[in-house]
């Protein structure tokens, strides 16, 4: 909402300076946004009056003027404005004017003195609206400076209102406010009846009563829709950002801004029989006054003739009965329609009009007839013409009822008290009938306050009132008491921390993605997708977050960097099933140098087992990794993670196809696991020390080359007496001395019995039972 | 060369060796012991003054054919010539060995300016150090953390937060809708509604998490992070509210005497409601781009829990009373840590995010 301030200043006057009320509207809150004065720095710009034009006798297109300024002497001014005549207002730039351009001195313009400039608008910092000078109204004051002339020293302070306060919405409205806030007082128009001079009606039939309680119509014959809109109204309109049209329709504007109430004027002539108010029949179209058509559904709430809707209620106009500069005879309409009605029709129709805002929070119900008569007075002043009688249905308007304050809730809600008489006249200040009842306080909100319909709404005004910095801050007072610690839990920061610390990076990345990326990572999975997505590339919910990793992978590689090792915690979301799931992740990425380039440590790639070590090492829950396939993956080098026997998660090589469709030059290793697999942790439980010495054997066994070293540690697993406490595969070997499709595996064993010192017998018989297993299950050969 | 046809001519005892003075021993055998350059061959020296054929050793064995005064005092001579020997022996070991460790030291001495070895550290992004610093502050105040889903129903981010639907504040909101009907969150408020419908008061939460707003501008991206912080107690008021906040302002820019201030405003799902704004943290209220001159940075949005989301998860409100905030997290970073640009967020270059290790 904008608008000048001069236009507030006559209906209320605080003695408070510009920026002293805008911060007092601000604590209020009805944020000031932005204040702009109405047209730059400039001075020495007068109101003169052009007494002669001559040609020039060097130049056709300039002339030389002689203009009264108010002093004793008229001035010879050159002038090129196309317009300038005799006997016009212009503004004058004296000689020593400094203009937002330019400084104007004493010159000689193709030979002929000139002292001073005649303006056009631009050259003051307005808006050029024709080609030349700005032409003054006939009576402007010769003489006067034309900043105060033209109040060019008014500011213009923009709103950002909140949806409660529709009544804000107007200059009577914040007039009201105004008063309210400062305690001074407002002084409101008023407009008494315009007496009809014809006959003329019109049918008029209110169908959707409960949609429009109240609709008023007055038929004004004979207007001359080509009449200037008035200097001031027009200054007025321009100031609030409204751009004029004509006289009539500037007219309504008016209205709309003064007191809040849309207004509407069709051509009478354009009109087909009698008006409708009613619900539109799905599939209706109507040709708006913004050059659209729109297709209407069934509810949207129309004004309708005999030949269909005229009008989209409450939000705008038709094209077909707009009122035109041949218009003579019209219909003027005002109407309280309901909130319900209009809220949300506007936007679904891609349309956001000055009604509509209104009408969609709340119209003051109360000033229908007022706002008629006001838009009448001025269309008959302005344009002239015969006023016939106000015709209108009334139904069920909106009934405001009173609300129970307790002063005791007051204080409970805000923390503080405020005294009883205060309360109540700061409920009177914002236009509240007031009662007493006990207690508490019996408010009934004035017609204009839609927000107010609660205790909490009314506890909301008075501690805007009181002013919010008056509320002392406190620190709440609550029981002392400590929150769970829950031990064995792995928060998500231990696990960020820890990838950290392993050289991982996190990033964020968006939760939306290319569904065709997304396609080829999941396999296949249907991803939810946006109906209203921001991008193409951005139309479908994640199912991993490899999507993500790999964009921040490439947009780093096209950056210079060779070595990224990335992470990131969030959720995935399926659709699937067992319904919607929305799990949380961690995922991460590493490519490149397996680590930084660097003196003494030989240059290798990361891998495979280095990505394991980084997940064997996570906090948390121990996992298993199972020889799998998974569509994104190299089907050599993927490996499904594993909890208690339930896939939680994968870790493996981008598979080379899906390496060269992201374009990079080599692929990075990835990992991807369900957070809550990592979540719990056992709770440490001590066992004995074993005070006798241990024993340590190795094994090494050559197997066949594809042989699972988990499937051998298995069958040793099994294979092992109770004594067997460790064993870890410590060596691998392929190359000179094994034959090809082999591979040599080393074991370690390290047995202890926490009773005695073993023997030598007995642990060398448990060594040969492993070894025995494992030749027998799987051919292998023991390595001496 | 010379060194070791010294040494050869040093190794056996003359027989006129054997035969002398004591004294003569010991100066000889201390010029010896002078001349020796390292260990082994100072124990050469000790063997040939002390060893079983030493001269000193024979010495004293030729003590067996002197009368008892006589091996008295010549006993008592060759112990003294012995000793001083020794003396010298140690006194030259000692020093051999130091000048020996001293070379070993000085042969392992390396460059310690030289970078060390093997893996580097990554980091966390700048919206996690963030968040991670917001609940620390809540939690030490006894806030617990909520967490919720991000894709919503329209009754968890609107309705239950008494925006019906055709409010004109859901078009403040910009929703992004899914095609299964269902939306994403546009605040962290719905967790609100969760939590209130698991739990009986009195509580004192806080909500961090992914919001998104279909809108993406030089100040806007499509998803950013909230934290939403609820209390409800029966005594929760607005002065509570005031004091929690900026309790956490000045704790999260470690400025005691940070200004902050409350302006009316207006959510659906509070009453009465508050912008916050703090003290430019930038310009220190003296006027900047950042601050648009004002002095002033709104920094959050937060009110007392309306009545009628207290009803839509049967809470009474005549019994409770709750205060609620919501704080971007994004905001709070930028003017954190100085970053001027709210994308770079989300770019995820690593010479960003780098910066925050």
């Amino acid at each position: 909402m904008q608008f000048p301030e001069s236009w507030l200043r006559t209906l209320v006057n605080p003695q408070l300076s510009t920026a002293e009320l805008a911060h007092r509207l601000t604590m209020a809150g009805l944020e000031v946004e932005a204040i702009e004065t109405a047209a730059p720095p400039f001075a020495g710009v007068v109101v003169a009056e052009v007494l002669a034009v001559e040609p020039h006798p060097d130049a056709d297109r300039l002339r030389v003027c002689k203009v009264n300024v108010g002093e004793a002497e008229p001035l010879q001014i050159v002038c090129g404005a196309p317009n300038v005549a005799v006997g016009q207002k212009v503004p004058c730039a004296r000689v020593g004017a400094k203009l937002p351009q330019m400084e104007i001195r004493q010159a000689k313009v193709r030979g002929v003195e000139s002292a001073g400039m005649l303006c056009g608008a631009g050259e003051i910092g307005l808006e050029d609206k024709v080609d030349g000078l700005l032409v003054l109204p006939a009576d402007a004051p010769v003489g006067t400076d034309i900043r105060s002339y033209l109040l060019l020293d008014d500011k213009l302070v923009t709103l950002k209102l909140t949806p409660n306060r529709a009544d804000c919405l107007s200059l009577v409205g914040l007039a009201r406010e105004v008063a309210a806030i400062t305690g001074t007082k407002a002084y409101l128009p008023s407009q008494a009846p315009v007496m009809k001079e014809i006959y003329d009606t019109l049918e008029l039939d209110v169908q959707a009563k409960d949609a429009c309680p109240r609709y008023l119509g007055r038929i004004i014959k004979g207007i001359n829709a080509k009449a200037q809109t008035p200097a001031w109204m027009a200054m007025r309109l321009e100031r609030s950002g409204i751009r004029t049209i004509s006289a009539p329709v500037d007219i309504t504007n008016y209205v709309l801004l003064e007191l809040g109430q849309p207004m509407h004027a069709f051509d009478l002539a354009k009109l087909r029989g009698g008006i409708q108010v009613r619900w539109a029949k799905s599939g209706e179209k109507i040709a708006l006054l913004s050059e659209q058509t729109a297709e209407l559904a069934d509810d949207m709430l129309v004004i309708a003739d005999g030949s269909g809707p005229v009008a989209l209620a409450g939000i705008m106009g038709g094209a077909a009965t707009a009122v035109g500069l041949e218009t003579v005879d019209i219909l003027l309409e005002a109407a309280y329609f309901s909130p319900e009605a209009i809220a949300g029709r506007a936007r679904r129709l891609g349309l956001s009009t000055d009604s509509s805002h209104r009408f969609e929070r709340g119209v003051d119900y109360a000033g229908t007839q007022m706002a008629m008569e006001r838009a009448t007075k001025l269309v008959l002043e302005i344009c002239g013409g015969q006023p016939g009688t106000v015709i209108g249905e009334t139904g069920k308007l909106p009934k405001h009822e009173p609300i129970r304050l307790r002063i005791q809730r007051v204080a409970r809600v805000l923390g503080m008290d405020i005294p009883a008489a205060k309360i109540k006249d700061y409920l009177q200040r914002l236009g509240l009938a007031v009662k007493e009842e006990g207690d508490a306080l019996l408010a009934t909100p004035p017609s204009y306050r839609f927000d107010l319909a609660i205790e909490e709404d009314l506890i909301e005004e008075l501690a805007r009132l009181h002013g919010y910095d008056q509320i002392e801050a406190r620190a709440p007072r609550a029981p002392a008491l400590m929150l769970p610690q829950e031990e064995t839990r792995i928060e998500q920061a231990r696990v960020r921390d820890y990838l950290a610390d392993r050289d991982y990076q996190e990033v964020i990345s968006y939760s939306f993605v290319d569904p065709d990326w997304e396609a080829a990572l999941s396999g296949g999975v249907a991803p939810l997708a946006l109906q209203n997505p921001i991008a193409s590339q951005m139309a479908a919910m994640r199912t991993t977050l490899w999507g993500g990793l790999l964009n921040a992978l490439t947009h780093n590689l096209n950056r210079q960097q060779t070595r990224v090792r990335l992470f990131e915690l969030g959720r995935a979301y399926l659709q699937d099933a067992s319904g919607l799931r929305q799990p949380m992740r961690l995922a991460g990425l590493c490519y490149g140098p397996a680590f930084d380039e660097q003196w003494g440590v030989a240059a290798r790639l990361v891998d495979f087992y280095d990505v394991k070590s980084d997940i064997e090492q996570l906090p948390g829950a121990v996992l298993e990794f199972a020889q799998a396939a998974h569509p994104a993956l190299h089907p050599g080098q993927t490996a499904q993670l594993m909890l208690n026997a339930q896939p939680v998660g994968w870790l493996g090589t981008l598979h080379h196809k899906l390496a060269q469709k992201f374009d990079l030059p080599a692929a990075p290793i990835l990992f991807e696991l369900e957070l809550d697999a990592l979540a719990v942790a056992a709770l440490p439980r001590h066992r004995a020390i074993g005070r006798f010495p241990s024993m340590r054997r190795d094994l090494a066994f050559l197997v066949d080359a594809d042989l699972a070293a988990s499937t051998l540690l298995a069958t040793m697993r099994e294979a092992s007496e109770p004594i067997v406490q460790q064993l870890e595969i410590f060596d691998l070997y392929q190359g000179q001395g094994i034959p090809a499709g082999k591979k040599s595996l080393a074991f370690r064993i390290v047995m202890q019995d926490t009773e005695r010192t073993l023997t030598e017998p007995e642990v060398e018989a448990a060594v040969a039972k492993i070894a025995e297993a494992v030749i027998s299950r799987h051919g292998a050969k023991l390595r001496a | 060369m010379a060194m070791i046809v010294a040494m050869t001519v040093l190794l056996e005892p003359t027989e006129k060796e054997r035969m002398r003075n004591p004294n003569e021993i010991v100066a000889e055998a201390l010029a010896a012991i002078r001349g020796c350059q390292d260990l082994p061959v100072l124990e050469q020296v000790k063997t040939r003054f002390l060893g079983k054929q030493g001269a000193l050793t024979e010495l004293l064995k030729s003590l067996g054919g002197m009368s008892p005064d006589e091996r008295k005092s010549a006993g008592a001579r060759i112990n003294e010539a012995k000793q001083a020997v020794e003396a010298a022996l140690k006194m030259r070991r000692d020093a051999l060995q130091e000048a020996e460790l001293e070379c070993r030291l000085k042969e392992e001495t390396i460059d310690v300016t030289l970078p060390g070895r093997g893996r580097g550290r990554g980091g966390l992004h700048p919206v996690t150090r963030t968040l991670d610093r917001i609940e620390k502050l809540f939690f030490s105040m006894g806030f617990e953390v909520a967490h919720g889903p991000e894709i919503e129903t329209d009754f968890y981010n609107f309705t239950a937060l008494n925006i019906p639907e055709d409010h004109p504040a859901r078009a403040m909101h910009d929703t992004f809708y899914l095609q299964n009907g269902k939306l994403l969150r546009t605040h962290t408020s719905p967790v609100q509604v969760h939590y209130m419908q698991e739990h009986e008061p009195p509580f004192r939460i806080i909500a961090p998490g992914r919001v998104y707003r279909c809108d993406s501008d030089v100040t806007h991206t499509p998803m950013f992070h909230q934290v939403e912080g609820l209390w409800v107690d029966e005594t929760a008021s607005f002065a509570d509210l005031k004091g929690v906040l900026a309790d956490f302002m000045r704790r999260f820019f470690e400025q005691d005497d940070l200004k902050v201030r409350f302006r009316p405003s207006f959510f659906p799902f509070t009453e009465p409601s508050a912008e916050m704004d703090i003290g430019c943290v930038i310009c220190q209220g003296s006027g900047c781009r950042v601050c648009s001159h004002t002095g002033w940075l709104e920094v959050l949005g937060c009110g007392m829990v309306h009545p009628n989301v207290f009803k839509h998860v049967n809470v009474d409100p005549e019994q409770y009373l709750g205060f609620a905030f919501g704080l971007g997290v994004e905001r709070l970073a930028m003017l954190r840590y100085g970053v001027d640009d709210l994308r770079l967020f989300f770019e995820n270059d690593l010479r960003f995010l780098a910066q925050f290790k």
